[in-house]
């Protein structure tokens, strides 16, 4: 367990290593930053086979920071943070992979690259709300640079609306912890003294400060209607950045609402319940239903993405534990998965096929052409639509039944945006994938035509590692289940969960 | 030799293994792929007829091996089979029916270039099927459920070059999955009342009388009783599943696929699905049957969209020209039927007609097959005729088949289930509107299946295609002989003088009805059958067509209700017109907000700041440098640096904000500590 910080300070070491190897040669940057990923990795598996679940978050670090403010350099681990630096760990070794053919200042890249990656584990690892802020501040930074300088479609845009829209989340959320730190008059950022200290703030506090937290967070989890930056940006950013961006920064901000917003301010959260669930179904339907029209293909996962991060924001409205422990699976899940679909889409098919027009993909027969890339993607797609035997069945399946104790209604409308899921996801498999269909001589004289490379060995390790951590927790969720209900169970938890342990 | 419950999950297991080693078997191995689909669902008959033997030896028991999957600390979802005489019979119906179909196949899909992924195809669908079939779980159920779904697109969809099959296999994923919302609802409703969905569970399962008597016993707001509601919602799962009116839309489309999957869809699996659940959970449905007080009962609902089912059925499959559409609603009407005698509170003879039905249907779609390739891919009955010579066996197997449909007396099976739900039809206490729907359906359908015959095999053949025909090899007309004799010999497990079946089912002894009870409605049915074949005959065989373009005799006639019925009542029209408008239109309206009204507001947000920027710049340069604190002097910077982005320079504009915030910080921080 103790040996977890090292996820944070391998990855920025690593992302000094890539800049420096970066400079001899490609290939080097490569390597050194894909041993840092998963050197991480393996450290946060480490951890997590000696991990004895608790309803007590176990300290890692606890040292004084910045005395002056009460700032502490603390860092703990409990279930829900284990599951999210596993899933970070798996998500930045799979991007890398997807990222092998980066040619242009491939050190820089993949510094930055690793500069977020550190930056994610420090934000599960915070147990105090300053060191917390500063990680969050540390991942989104790098976004930018990832997207302006080696993104595709109207980048600078893409990575500009990102960059504003993190920002403004996060004044929100700092202008929300300010106000909670300044009127405790405790002189300490640690989270279990602010929630201690909440309890004696006015319903008016409580009210003001959770909407500031919950929604300058809920902005990176892509809550309608601030998720307008998530398409755009995925849509620009690079593979690797597009695969980091759904696969662990929304999770970042979903983090940040079921960690800091929701055990800190219950009073706030009572008030903001009903508003935040119609918010995140409304996500769900919405964005399902955007993602049915668009012409290109990666909008589709870009809106997918939201549509399953509205999920995982309705689970944590819902405050049952049910619900949010399938919330956190779901964040496993959803990272595994719109990973694979970025990749299939982001890599395999359009570094190839250099379109992402449906139309233009509907005259190729890719399931010709690439086989692996098409299997592959029917398969993230039936994982993505919720079937049986992938990690997002038991994770949507936990969030609604959660779901269902506090209202009926939400789990009504959430459960129909899964049949608007199955219809984008169908018509964009079928389009881009079997959409050729004049079969024998043309197709022929077309796979003729278009000879792509072949599917790399980095990007089928990739898929195989993405495919094979949906499977395994769509098969046996109790895997990550117990690690997180244990967490649920904690004090701080219990507040705010409904129908706790009985 | 017997098969204890705890090893029943073999039973799908092996087909699943099958699809496996097919999912990885190349292109070119089509003996292994195939040879391991036959070899395991043989291997699941066997196992299947131990476990008829195990469930036969005490007909009441439910046998039960019960384990967790996963814990959410507030509850735990466990899963389990169960053996109990329904589902044992279920599963050697399945497997022996779809082995037929998979060695059917083996000639039907010969040249098929994509033979091996269709046996792992079909192996996963009849695994699925029988996973629901083995469940002793609603979430067990549910799951495989869900991979029928999946397994009847991959099928539906097999021939996904046309797009008409494309089209098919979404239809049917989507139209299903509607139903299947109502069911999942259903489920978590049920979850959250009763805290398991284990079945049976020792007396702590959701059909066992404990949780029944709190399901019945609470109420709704509008005077339903909780299990009624949920009872209803998981029929929604059966309605589209099983092709009831409103959802059966899906299943004359899902013709596009090879025909031996049409044979699997219809007969042995998934449409079966539907029924066998409603059966399942028959206690629940039927849990609210002892109240009065209750503003509706949740089989009253069943018998109602079964009668319709069947009457709309059989109506619609007079005017279709296509001889596997004739068969598609020939499906949706029996599984009419089906529901009906659910509904009437005969769930024994509902399983009655589920079995016969699987063998006399697997039949004739096996039959149309043998047809269809026989006579090169014509479907259409108008181009073919004159095949009875041609093919005899085929011929001969088909027309047994027709006879089992249409309810022949005395030989045929059909003729004993059917009566077996008419019987029950006329003993429900509510109403006789489904009893006289049963009986007009009785005539329609001995008439669309003689007009059928007549068209196909009687008369001259009126295209190329059907002159030229040839029968089908024997790996083709071995299976349909087989299941010919079977649609012949099933019924005398069921009849009135000796219902083993329905004791076996019910474990109760269930007493042969007296010579006379009953003979009355029987006499009625016979006539009925006769004069449906008889007008058949008269209108069909009797002059048959010369030409493929004559127009049909009732068309002649009736023109406007022969088009209207031959477009399926233009529900699929209506259907197209309101949902589906209503679908998209929602779709490009969201699209249009999200296109122009966010990305609108965010773009005039952004504006407003260049805006703002340049307004700082021009009271700044306009000389108000003066009285201002280091507050203002950090606007000015901000300024600047806003204004400069207007020339695109974004960095400058990360920088402004970075600065921002250490201002923000630094100012909250310090008023803070105050």
């Amino acid at each position: 367990m103790s040996l977890l910080p090292w996820t944070i300070y391998l990855s920025f070491a690593g992302a000094a290593l890539a800049l420096t190897a970066g400079t001899r040669s490609a290939a080097a940057a490569r390597w050194t930053a894909l041993t840092a990923a998963v050197a991480s990795w393996v450290v946060a598996l480490l951890a997590a086979k000696s991990f004895v679940p608790s309803n007590a978050a176990q300290t890692l670090v606890d040292v004084a920071w910045i005395p002056q403010v009460g700032a502490r350099y603390h860092l703990t681990a409990d279930g829900i943070s284990l599951t999210l630096v596993v899933l970070t760990g798996l998500a930045a070794t799979a991007g890398i992979l997807f990222s092998w053919n980066i040619n242009e200042r491939v050190g820089e890249f993949f510094a930055f690259y690793l500069t977020l990656i550190g930056g994610v584990y420090g934000v599960f690892l915070s147990a105090d709300a300053f060191l917390f802020f500063v990680y969050y501040e540390i991942a989104i930074v790098p976004k930018y640079f990832l997207i302006a300088n080696w993104g595709s479609t109207n980048r600078q845009y893409g990575a500009m609306k990102l960059v504003l829209y993190s920002f403004a989340g996060s004044a929100l959320v700092l202008a929300g912890l300010i106000w909670a730190y300044a009127i405790s008059g405790g002189n300490s950022f640690a989270l279990g003294d602010l929630a201690a200290a909440a309890t004696t703030f006015t319903h008016a506090q409580q009210v003001g400060m959770f909407f500031l937290v919950f929604f300058g967070f809920a902005v990176l989890a892509g809550l309608f209607p601030f998720h307008t930056w998530a398409p755009t940006g995925h849509v620009a950013a690079p593979t690797g950045a597009s695969m980091l961006l759904a696969g662990v920064v929304m999770k970042l901000g979903a983090y940040g609402c079921l960690r800091v917003a929701l055990p800190l301010f219950p009073v706030g959260f009572e008030f903001w319940q009903p508003v935040i669930a119609t918010l995140a179904i409304i996500g769900i339907i919405y964005a399902g239903f955007v993602a049915l029209v668009q012409d290109d293909f990666k909008f589709v996962i870009g809106y997918s993405s939201v549509s399953h991060m509205g999920f995982v924001l309705l689970g944590l409205a819902a405050a049952t534990p049910r619900a949010v422990a399938g919330s956190v699976l779901q964040m496993f899940s959803h990272g595994v998965i719109a990973g694979l679909l970025f990749a299939v889409v982001g890599r395999m098919v359009y570094e190839r096929t250099h379109t992402r027009q449906l139309g233009d993909l509907r005259a190729m027969p890719l399931h010709k052409l690439m086989p692996f890339a098409a299997t592959v993607f029917v398969i993230a797609g039936l994982a993505s639509m919720g079937m049986p035997g992938f990690s997002g069945f038991p994770a949507e399946l936990s969030i609604l039944i959660g779901t269902w104790t506090t209202s009926p209604l939400w789990t009504a409308f959430a459960a129909f945006g899964v049949l608007v899921a199955a219809a984008f996801t169908l018509r964009v498999m079928q389009v881009a994938f079997f959409g050729k269909t004049d079969a024998g001589g043309a197709a022929h004289h077309d796979a003729e035509h278009h000879a792509f490379a072949p599917i790399t060995l980095a990007e089928k390790s990739g898929a195989v590692l993405l495919l094979g951590a949906t499977i395994l927790i769509g098969l046996k969720p109790d895997i990550l289940l117990d690690w997180i209900v244990p967490a649920l169970q904690s004090p701080l938890m219990q507040t705010v969960l409904k129908g706790g342990v009985q | 030799m017997n098969l204890p419950v705890q090893l029943l999950w073999l039973i799908p297991a092996l087909p699943l293994v099958a699809a496996g080693i097919g999912a990885l078997t190349p292109r070119g191995g089509r003996p292994i792929a195939a040879g391991a689909a036959i070899a395991a669902l043989i291997g699941s008959f066997i196992l299947s007829c131990l476990a008829l033997k195990t469930a036969l030896v005490d007909p009441a028991a439910h046998l039960t091996a019960n384990f967790s999957w996963f814990d959410l600390g507030t509850g735990t979802f466990r899963l389990g089979w169960l053996l109990d005489p329904l589902n044992a019979f279920m599963c050697v119906m399945v497997t022996f029916v779809g082995t037929l179909i998979f060695i059917f196949s083996l000639g039907y899909m010969k040249e098929d270039a994509n033979f091996t992924r269709f046996f792992c195809f079909l192996s996963l669908f009849a695994a699925a099927m029988l996973g629901i079939v083995v469940a002793n779980s609603l979430l067990l159920l549910f799951v495989s459920w869900e991979l029928v779904g999946l397994a009847s697109y991959l099928l539906i969809g097999f021939w996904f070059h046309k797009p008409e099959a494309a089209a098919a296999a979404k239809k049917a994923f989507i139209t299903t999955r509607i139903g299947d919302l109502g069911l999942l609802l259903g489920m978590l409703w049920l979850y959250d009342r009763t805290g398991t969905l284990l079945f049976f569970d020792n007396g702590a399962g959701c059909l066992e009388a404990g949780a029944l008597a709190g399901l019945s016993s609470a109420t709704l707001c509008s005077g339903l009783a909780v299990s009624t509601a949920i009872g209803l919602l998981i029929f929604c799962g059966a309605v589209g599943k099983s092709g009831q009116f409103p959802l059966h839309v899906w299943l004359p489309d899902a013709m596009e696929g090879p025909t031996p999957v049409s044979a699997l869809i219809h007969a042995a699996t998934m449409v079966a699905a539907g029924v066998f659940l409603v059966a399942r959970v028959y206690p629940l449905m039927s849990a609210d049957q002892a109240l009065t007080n209750v503003p509706l009962h949740a089989l009253t609902v069943v018998a109602a969209i079964g009668a319709i089912t069947a009457l709309m059925g059989a109506v619609i499959a007079v005017a279709q020209n296509d001889i596997k559409r004739v068969l598609a609603f020939s499906t949706v009407s029996q599984l009419g039927y089906m529901m009906l005698a659910l509904g009437v509170g005969s769930w024994v003879a509902a399983i009655f007609h589920l079995l016969t039905h699987a063998f006399f249907k697997a039949l004739l779609f096996l039959g149309a097959g043998s047809v269809i390739h026989a006579a090169h891919h014509e479907q259409d009955i108008r181009q073919l005729g004159g095949l009875g010579p041609k093919l005899k066996v085929t011929f001969a197997t088909f027309a047994v088949g027709m006879l089992a449909l249409a309810g022949f007396p005395f030989l045929f099976s059909g003729f004993w289930s059917k009566e077996a739900i008419l019987h029950a039809a006329e003993g429900w206490e509510v109403s006789h509107l489904p009893l006289i729907a049963g009986l007009i359906a009785v005539v329609l359908t001995a008439f669309y299946m003689t007009r059928l015959v007549s068209e196909t095999f009687f008369g001259h053949g009126r295209s190329h295609a059907s002159e030229h025909a040839h029968e089908s090899p024997a790996v083709m007309t071995v299976p349909l002989a087989i299941l010919a004799a079977c649609s012949v010999l099933i019924g005398f497990v069921g009849t009135p003088a000796w219902p083993w079946l329905q004791s076996q089912l019910t474990g109760e002894p269930v007493h042969p009805h007296g010579w006379f009870e009953g003979a009355g409605l029987m006499m009625l049915s016979i006539l009925l059958v006769a004069f449906g074949i008889g007008a058949g005959l008269a209108i069909y065989a009797r002059r048959t067509r010369v030409t493929a373009s004559q127009r049909d005799p009732i068309e002649a006639k009736a023109p406007s209700l022969f088009a209207f019925l031959g477009a399926r009542m233009k529900l699929d029209e209506l259907y197209a017109a309101t949902v589906g408008k209503v679908n998209s239109a929602l779709a490009v309206v969201s699209d249009g907000l999200d296109r122009y009204v966010w990305a609108g507001i965010v773009n005039f947000l952004g504006r407003l700041g260049e805006f703002a920027g340049v307004v700082y710049r021009e009271a700044d340069e306009e000389g108000l440098n003066g009285g201002f604190d280091t507050g203002s002097e950090t606007l000015r910077e901000a300024g600047k640096v806003y204004s400069r982005s207007q020339t695109g320079d974004a960095h400058a504009y990360l920088r402004a904000l970075a600065v921002g915030f250490v201002v923000l910080v630094l100012v909250i921080t310090l008023g803070g500590l105050r």
